[in-house]
């Protein structure tokens, strides 16, 4: 029933655009219509969790963090970067998902200057951790903000490029969740990275369109996430969680994790053009990342955001964080 | 065969130091008020070359040429004075290399080849290698009249490096006369208040920080030693005579000539229509007499070693005919003409030179941001002329991953990718050293049964094409 229905929305853009947020919403999380929800593995000691949740709450948007995510995020390891420790399928990840952003970028722009590929580009990588898909990035020649809601995050990404003077120009962390972004970031970033996070996110719909306001116009949003399905959680929460221990205990909740057909529908009815949905599988074997057609358990996906005229197409619920943004797009709908 | 297996490489999975970034509020606050240290006036260079031979000058040109790395620092770092010769001396020098097919297309990568054409090369089309014991012999050839390899003055490879790093001076830095004192190694974990980079500390006072470190400082490496890369090592019981010979007559002089003698492998490479070169790997004590001899009779021992017929036994001649007259009626026009070697007709004054030969070889190639190359790594017998092609494959191998992982953002010191090298090279590496050594064992030796041995094993390796071109193949990576 809720298929189909979804399927509907997907279909025709002129559709209710309320029952997406209702489904999301109304299933997931009854209670915290509002709460946008994104931070990643966290790496908190058990003594930090005290420090941080009794004596120094956050000081931006704590309402909008879940402080039952947080708190399970606390109880991970934190040894981040180390390349065969607990997040080395996230290393490892870097293989195909540096390539897959790049060659992407690549491919839309016609000159770069030798050795940055990625060179003048502004991207946001939301939901940065402590760093592992940033430096890369900055690497390129991007110039990075890596955000992350989890201060202690902020701070490990942080310590680490602070040897490094290339990535000291290049990257900037804050310690922020996307909504705080949104008023002072309007139409910034020439691209968004929100790898594994989704999958962590309250309200898809809402976070989809926070990316689209912190984007420029024909800005590229990247995710990679988990698929919804049978699979994902046989391999991602049994297998990677219990058995294999690849990652964390606790890390996911299978309820959160969103098939790629309804990303798709969410990203198209907020004036995103999806570009490319893969597959990903991770082989533990080996330790290493590969392309695969079906993407029944991992994948990444890239979307344009459409120009301000497909995108004021269907009218929008108006958010409470972002008035101002949507008195902006409101003239430009009218204009168009 | 001990030997050889003590070469295999063990790479050591002990147990990690398990080193978590701050283990406590204190560190997290010292750090806090300690980002000065990013702005350390140590300059951090991407990669440092360390040592500027041939090998190493070529890692630094290549690192210098690739697209993927145009943005990075990287640095040379050369204890000896730059070698700059614009006017090559008339004479040759007594030092050459034969550079393979695959090593022609390394440098000529980076455009160093143009330049080594342009002074002097001396190609050759043919290898005859054959037995002192018996008639034995197996011939190298190309059948299309290409190139087998080239004979090049270490000189001239040099020369024409440091043109190429004069021309990307932009790109590489290179401190001449800059000796190492010392490293300091990272911790495999950040930590808040050490770095995670390599320290070099230069005999000026200087400190250098790097994120990747690459020793091409030679046999005797120091980046080897400080890191605590093991390399298992042995002195042969031989030393090399080199020397630069003219030749009686002029001839094509495009084949390079290898015997075994009981004593040890005699080669002459050619380097022009008239001039070879000498390596004559020999007992220590036959070396220092060959050394000290007068210049009469050591034209007349190379001769002699290239000619004589007093090791040959009758048994084995007999059984070598009996085998090539069985291989003729079996395949009738399998096998090449034999040749002769040219006749030496005198020697260039002060080129007689000895040197020791050994064996050794890491049993780790790369660490935590280090990575060996060229003789640091591997030392072999010059029997079969690829020292310092192993190095410049080395350098093939490795410029392949790091270039990847630039394109892929990669931290260029990560042990990832480094590992990749390592695991390709080494293992490309040992085969020829088993096979080096094994051959210099085996031709060591003047008993019947390994003579006979071995006489066999040439003679059919000489018939079998497919075989031999997979040896060719295989030398001329």
């Amino acid at each position: 029933m809720f298929l189909e229905e979804r399927k509907d929305v997907a279909g025709g853009y002129s559709c209710n655009h309320s029952s997406p947020l209702q489904i999301a919403q109304g299933v997931l999380f009854k209670k915290c219509k509002s709460q946008l929800k994104y931070s990643t593995h966290t790496n908190l000691a058990k003594a930090w969790n005290k420090i941080y949740f009794t004596g120094q709450p956050f000081s931006t948007s704590h309402t909008t963090v879940d402080p039952k995510e947080m708190k399970k995020f606390q109880l991970l390891a934190y040894k981040w970067w180390d390349e065969h420790g607990e997040y080395s399928a996230l290393h490892s990840m870097n293989d195909i998902r540096v390539p897959f952003i790049r060659d992407t970028v690549l491919n839309m722009r016609n000159d770069h200057p030798l050795g940055s590929p990625l060179s003048g580009m502004k991207i946001l990588d939301i939901g940065c951790g402590g760093g592992l898909l940033t430096e890369p990035l900055g690497r390129l020649g991007a110039s990075v903000t890596g955000i992350d809601p989890v201060e202690d995050n902020i701070r490990t990404a942080e310590l680490h490029k602070s040897f490094d003077p290339v990535l000291g120009k290049r990257i900037q962390y804050k310690s922020c969740s996307l909504e705080d972004l949104v008023e002072e970031a309007s139409e910034t970033f020439d691209s968004i990275v929100a790898s594994e996070v989704v999958e962590h996110v309250a309200d898809v719909e809402m976070f989809v369109r926070c990316c689209s306001r912190v984007l420029k116009p024909e800005g590229s949003l990247f995710i990679t996430t988990i698929n919804k399905s049978q699979l994902s959680y046989l391999l991602g929460i049994v297998v990677a969680e219990k058995v294999l221990g690849i990652v964390p205990a606790g890390t996911h909740e299978w309820e959160k994790f969103i098939a790629p057909e309804e990303l798709e529908r969410i990203l198209e009815s907020n004036g995103f053009l999806v570009k490319t949905v893969k597959g990903m599988l991770y082989n533990p074997l080996f330790g290493s990342w590969s392309w695969i057609g079906s993407t029944s358990i991992n994948y990444a996906l890239h979307a344009v955001k459409s120009t301000a005229q497909e995108q004021s197409g269907p009218s929008e619920p108006p958010l409470e964080i972002d008035k101002e943004q949507l008195q902006t797009e409101a003239s430009i709908g009218t204009g168009s | 065969m001990a030997a050889v297996m003590a070469l295999l490489p063990c790479r050591r999975f002990g147990p990690r130091k398990s080193l978590c970034f701050c283990s406590g509020r204190a560190a997290f606050l010292g750090w806090r008020g300690g980002s000065a240290r990013s702005s350390a006036s140590e300059a951090v260079y991407d990669v440092v070359v360390s040592g500027g031979g041939m090998v190493g000058s070529a890692m630094a040109a290549a690192l210098g040429h690739d697209v993927h790395l145009h943005e990075k620092k990287i640095l040379l770092l050369e204890a000896g004075p730059r070698k700059a010769t614009n006017q090559l001396p008339k004479s040759y020098s007594n030092r050459v290399s034969a550079i393979t097919p695959g090593s022609a297309t390394l440098l000529n990568s980076f455009g160093a080849w143009d330049h080594i054409c342009s002074m002097r090369v001396k190609p050759f089309r043919r290898m005859q290698v054959w037995d002192a014991c018996s008639e034995a012999m197996i011939i190298f050839d190309k059948d299309n009249l290409e190139d087998m390899g080239y004979i090049v003055e270490n000189d001239v490879i040099m020369s024409a490096l440091t043109k190429q790093l004069d021309a990307i001076s932009d790109r590489v830095e290179v401190l001449y006369r800059s000796r190492a004192l010392g490293y300091t190694w990272p911790l495999p974990y950040q930590t808040c208040d050490s770095s995670p980079w390599v320290e070099i500390d230069l005999a000026d006072g200087r400190k250098l920080q790097t994120k990747l470190l690459i020793g091409a400082d030679g046999q005797n490496s120091m980046v080897r030693k400080a890191a605590g890369l093991q390399n298992i090592q042995y002195q042969y019981d031989q030393s090399a005579v080199v020397a630069t010979l003219h030749l009686s007559e002029a001839t094509d002089n495009n084949v390079a000539w290898q015997r075994f003698l009981p004593s040890g492998p005699i080669a002459l490479l050619p380097l022009s229509d008239t001039v070879s070169s000498l390596v004559w790997s020999t007992s220590h004590e036959h070396a220092s007499q060959l050394q000290n001899m007068d210049e009469e009779s050591f034209v007349d021992s190379i001769n002699s070693a290239f000619w004589s017929n007093a090791n040959h036994s009758d048994f084995i001649d007999t059984a070598g005919s009996l085998f090539r007259s069985a291989v003729s009626l079996l395949m009738p026009s399998g096998s090449v003409a034999r040749q002769l070697p040219p006749s030496v007709a005198k020697v260039d004054l002060k080129s007689r030179a000895v040197f020791p030969l050994g064996l050794g070889h890491a049993t780790e190639y790369v660490q935590h941001r280090v990575a060996l190359i060229g003789d640091a790594a591997h030392r072999v017998h010059p029997l079969a002329g690829q020292g310092v092609n192993m190095g410049f494959g080395d350098i093939t191998c490795l410029m392949h991953h790091l270039s990847a992982a630039a394109f892929n953002g990669k931290d260029l010191g990560s042990l990832n990718h480094l590992l990749q090298y390592e695991r390709e090279q080494q293992t490309h590496n040992l085969s020829i050293m088993v096979a080096i050594d094994l051959l210099k064992r085996l031709y060591s030796t003047s008993a019947a049964p390994f003579v006979l041995l071995r006489t066999w094993g040439l003679q059919a390796t000489n018939v079998a094409s497919p075989v031999k071109e997979q040896i060719m193949a295989f030398a001329s990576k």
